[in-house]
């Protein structure tokens, strides 16, 4: 968009930008109530073992204190790469997304590896409903969080061949929103899940 | 290769099925041949499938709303037909049979027909009501309607290629779990609800952005016309309901396909968590049906009794407490489940408060007639139909309120009666008034009234030939989804039942033959105007059918019933010394694609066609993408051009002086 259109907005007092942040704001409390009714299975369905493992045999407090670090860390990351952003530093936008591309990888290979090792051990989804509860709970932020990562891609190479133009810089400060927002659900999910489930 | 699609999927099983699937893939065959005889497929390409207009999108929604209308009506027929005949008898519909019609005539009703009619309404006026010259993301508008689309298409297709679910509208489990239902039905009632459930949440997103951010100058809230109002709530309630109608679908398809336990009878599987999570989307849905409706009423009764409308703030506020209060209620729908007194009590109790808001509309309109010069014109009429009609359905829903009354009635035809008598005139009525009203809007002439009255006295009255004798049979003990019965006494009533479907037919007929007429007759139907009611909101300010940016000056606000406070002062058709040019979005093809490639998706879960799935996944995958990176979004309408639009458009107004 040039700088002529964007004008033509303003003098009707539209704000494209503004409008899409808050647009993204209300879809990110749509997400939030897909989450929240995740968590309200999760917690009905704890009782629902089956006969089977349950929180205390499956959980790991290193492994979630871990995952948890790489993400948080993260969204430290992300925010650094805002800053750069607003400062209008284009290499150091770069460099925090691919840092922040590579600590959400390693969220992502440890998630995967707990859901692999339980599945091993006969603990996969399909063993009893609390199962199927936290599979679906915590697999769902993690494709949240696979999908951030695949956006992050897209908007480096935005970054890459637009540079920051205005549109790129509202894409990334969605972007922002949506990373920071996965860092909540995992709280929560910390919380509710692997805390009481190890203590 | 093809998953579980072999050509034992094809209805080759009855006459009946057969002759359903011919019809359909006739019907969808006529289309391609009338397009392609009239050469008209570049004509709609361009103007419509790819438009991002909200008019252009809001009529195509209403025109999927009256397919699915008549598919669904069919349904019914169907269904008061068995029922006529099935006294100790089988009918000519067997059980596998009847229990598909009644599974998709409510699928159809509610998912395929009263939402796409409602979004298609909220569509076309609400920018129009507001002073926008579009909504805030009108690509997502265009994805929004495409996913409906394909989500109405997969329904469709159902009646050609295998079966549809038999587990009825809601698909409770355990008996739309895959040891019960092995079959696609299910999964066609699934993947349906959950494609256009994406459209739904974000057609809430949008106009909740719109109605906030793009109102114009001086428009506050407290002066919104009352549809903008509804359609505002109706926003909140679809982007922050359908979510859990998301959850829930997902659920039950993961037990499905990957063999979970969420909602299965053993393996610590909880099936009423799936009651409480259909239902927690389930009755705001409700409101999201009756609410626009209540905002269509309100513009009408006021248009039509040439005064403003009475209690403008209490009914602004009675629409925002029924909407707060739809997410209180939904365990209503189960008191039947063994919750305790208390918990039953509460909700009971929570319901029969949603009366005192709406018992707050209902004097609203009766005053804003009081003392009105009222005018019978049709959209009149099913709103004076409504009034009467709605207030029975209303009275019969506290007596349902009540926990003991409800373990009595619940699953039987007082049950079904109660909820039609409150979705057909407090939902379909009001669609059928917005049509009246805002049809010449919509295409710049008026719909003939003759036709307009025939078609509302045959639907009143079918209806309630049709409804009321379902009370009578609900109280004599008769449950719902019965293919046959061996009870003498309800067959009298069950054939009056019938009776009734048939004037609803007459009813739709002359809807039908309205419109052909209307058309015929549209240079003597012609508005020249864009006002033809002496309207009071900002919608009839525009041109008619509105120019491509609505207004090429925005209009500024300072009242409630802005533009007749403009025709009041003389100032509503005043003209700029000059125009400026309009910045408007572009067509985009990319909605209409992930619309068809969600389609197959759609296809390809249901019949696990899985590397189809996957291929399709990455398209749309891809699409998303490319129009992430798209900056180019929109294009420039000189002011050259904005000022050859509107002389066109004065020098056609018949006595106006500018």
């Amino acid at each position: 968009m040039t700088m002529h259109t964007a004008g033509a907005h303003a003098e009707h007092g539209e704000d494209i930008y503004g409008e899409r942040a808050f647009g993204f704001w209300i879809y990110l409390m749509t997400d939030a109530i897909i989450f929240a009714l995740l968590f309200a299975t999760y917690i009905v369905m704890l009782p629902g073992t089956a006969g089977g493992p349950g929180p205390d045999t499956l959980f790991s407090l290193p492994r979630a204190a871990g995952e948890t670090a790489l993400l948080l860390v993260s969204s430290m990351t992300f925010g650094f790469a805002t800053l750069s952003m607003l400062a209008g530093k284009r290499g150091a936008v770069l460099g925090w997304l691919a840092v922040t591309f590579v600590l959400g990888l390693g969220f992502i290979a440890m998630e995967i590896s707990e859901f692999t090792g339980m599945i091993a051990m006969d603990a996969g989804p399909d063993r009893s409903g609390f199962l199927s509860s936290f599979f679906a709970l915590v697999g769902t932020h993690g494709l949240h969080v696979s999908m951030g990562m695949l956006w992050i891609v897209v908007l480096a190479a935005q970054v890459m061949t637009k540079g920051l133009t205005a549109p790129v810089k509202s894409r990334l400060f969605r972007l922002g929103l949506f990373w920071h927002f996965l860092d909540i659900v995992w709280v929560g999910i910390f919380s509710i899940v692997y805390l009481p489930g190890v203590m | 290769m093809l998953g579980r699609l072999t050509i034992d999927a094809l209805p080759l099983y009855s006459w009946v099925a057969m002759g359903g699937a011919g019809v359909t893939v006739l019907g969808g065959l006529a289309v391609v041949a009338l397009l392609t005889w009239f050469r008209a497929w570049g004509y709609f390409w361009n103007e419509w499938f790819t438009s991002v207009d909200h008019k252009r999108i809001g009529i195509m929604y209403i025109v999927l709303a009256m397919i699915m209308l008549v598919r669904g009506f069919v349904d019914a027929l169907m269904m008061r037909a068995q029922q006529a005949i099935a006294l100790n008898d089988g009918g000519y519909l067997p059980p596998g049979h009847f229990d598909q019609v009644f599974s998709s005539h409510g699928t159809i009703m509610i998912f395929f027909m009263a939402m796409p009619f409602l979004t298609g309404l909220i569509n076309i006026v609400v920018p129009q009501q507001i002073g926008a010259r579009d909504v805030a993301f009108p690509f997502l508008n265009s994805l929004s309607f495409w996913l409906t689309a394909a989500g109405a298409g997969l329904i469709l297709i159902s009646l050609v290629i295998g079966k549809f679910s038999t587990a009825g509208w809601t698909g409770y489990p355990p008996y739309s779990g895959i040891s019960s239902s092995p079959g696609v039905g299910v999964d066609y009632w699934l993947w349906s609800v959950l494609i256009s459930g994406v459209g739904s949440t974000l057609t809430g997103i949008n106009f909740m952005v719109t109605i906030i951010k793009r109102r114009a100058p001086g428009l506050i809230l407290m002066r919104m016309p009352l549809f903008t109002w509804t359609a505002l709530c109706v926003s909140i309630l679809m982007a922050f309901a359908f979510p859990a109608l998301t959850v829930v679908a997902a659920l039950l398809g993961l037990d499905r396909i990957f063999a979970m336990h969420f909602f299965t009878n053993a393996d610590g599987g909880n099936m009423m968590n799936y009651a409480n999570l259909l239902w927690i989307w389930g009755h705001p849905e409700v409101y999201i049906l009756i609410l626009p409706a209540f905002g269509i009423y309100s513009e009408v009764v006021a248009t039509f009794s040439r005064k403003r409308v009475f209690g403008y703030h209490s009914l602004v506020y009675a629409t925002a407490v029924i909407a707060i209060l739809s997410f209180t209620v939904w365990l209503h729908h189960f008191f039947t489940m063994g919750a305790s007194a208390n918990v039953n009590a509460v909700f009971g109790i929570a319901t029969m408060i949603i009366a005192v808001p709406t018992g707050v509309k209902v004097f609203d309109w009766l005053f804003t007639m009081y003392r009105g010069r009222i005018t019978f014109h049709p959209a009149m009429l099913w709103t004076l139909g409504f009034i009467v009609t709605f207030v029975i359905g209303g009275v019969t829903g506290v007596l349902l309120a009540i926990p003991p009354v409800d373990y009595l009635m619940h699953n039987t035809t007082f049950l079904v009666a109660h909820f039609h008598n409150m979705l057909i005139p407090g939902a379909l009525f009001g669609f059928f008034a917005g049509v009246q009203y805002w049809f010449p809007k919509a295409f710049g002439f008026r719909l003939d009234e003759k036709w307009g009255v025939r078609a509302f006295w045959c639907w009143i009255s079918g209806f309630y030939l049709a409804f009321m004798p379902l009370y009578l049979l609900g109280m004599m003990g008769m449950p719902r989804r019965m293919e046959r019965y061996d009870i003498a006494e309800w067959q009298p009533y069950l054939i009056v039942a019938a009776l009734g479907a048939l004037m609803v037919l007459l009813g739709i007929a002359c809807m039908a033959i309205q419109f052909y007429v209307s058309v015929q007759r549209r240079e003597s139907l012609r508005d020249g105007t864009g006002d033809p009611w002496d309207g009071r909101t900002l919608e009839w300010m525009t041109a008619s059918p509105p120019a491509p940016y609505n207004f090429a000056v925005v209009p500024t606000v300072d009242d409630i019933d802005a533009f007749q406070v403009m025709k009041e002062r003389g100032t509503a058709y005043r003209r700029p010394d000059h125009y400026l040019p309009i910045t408007m979005p572009k067509n985009s093809m990319i909605g209409i694609m992930m619309g068809a490639f969600s389609f197959v998706f759609g296809f390809a879960m249901i019949w696990h066609i899985w590397w189809l799935a996957v291929v399709c996944g990455l398209i749309m995958m891809g699409a998303v993408i490319a129009r992430c990176c798209n900056d180019d979004a929109e294009y420039t309408i000189s002011a050259e051009e904005v000022a050859a639009i509107e002389n066109r458009r004065y020098a056609a107004m018949p006595g106006v002086a500018s």
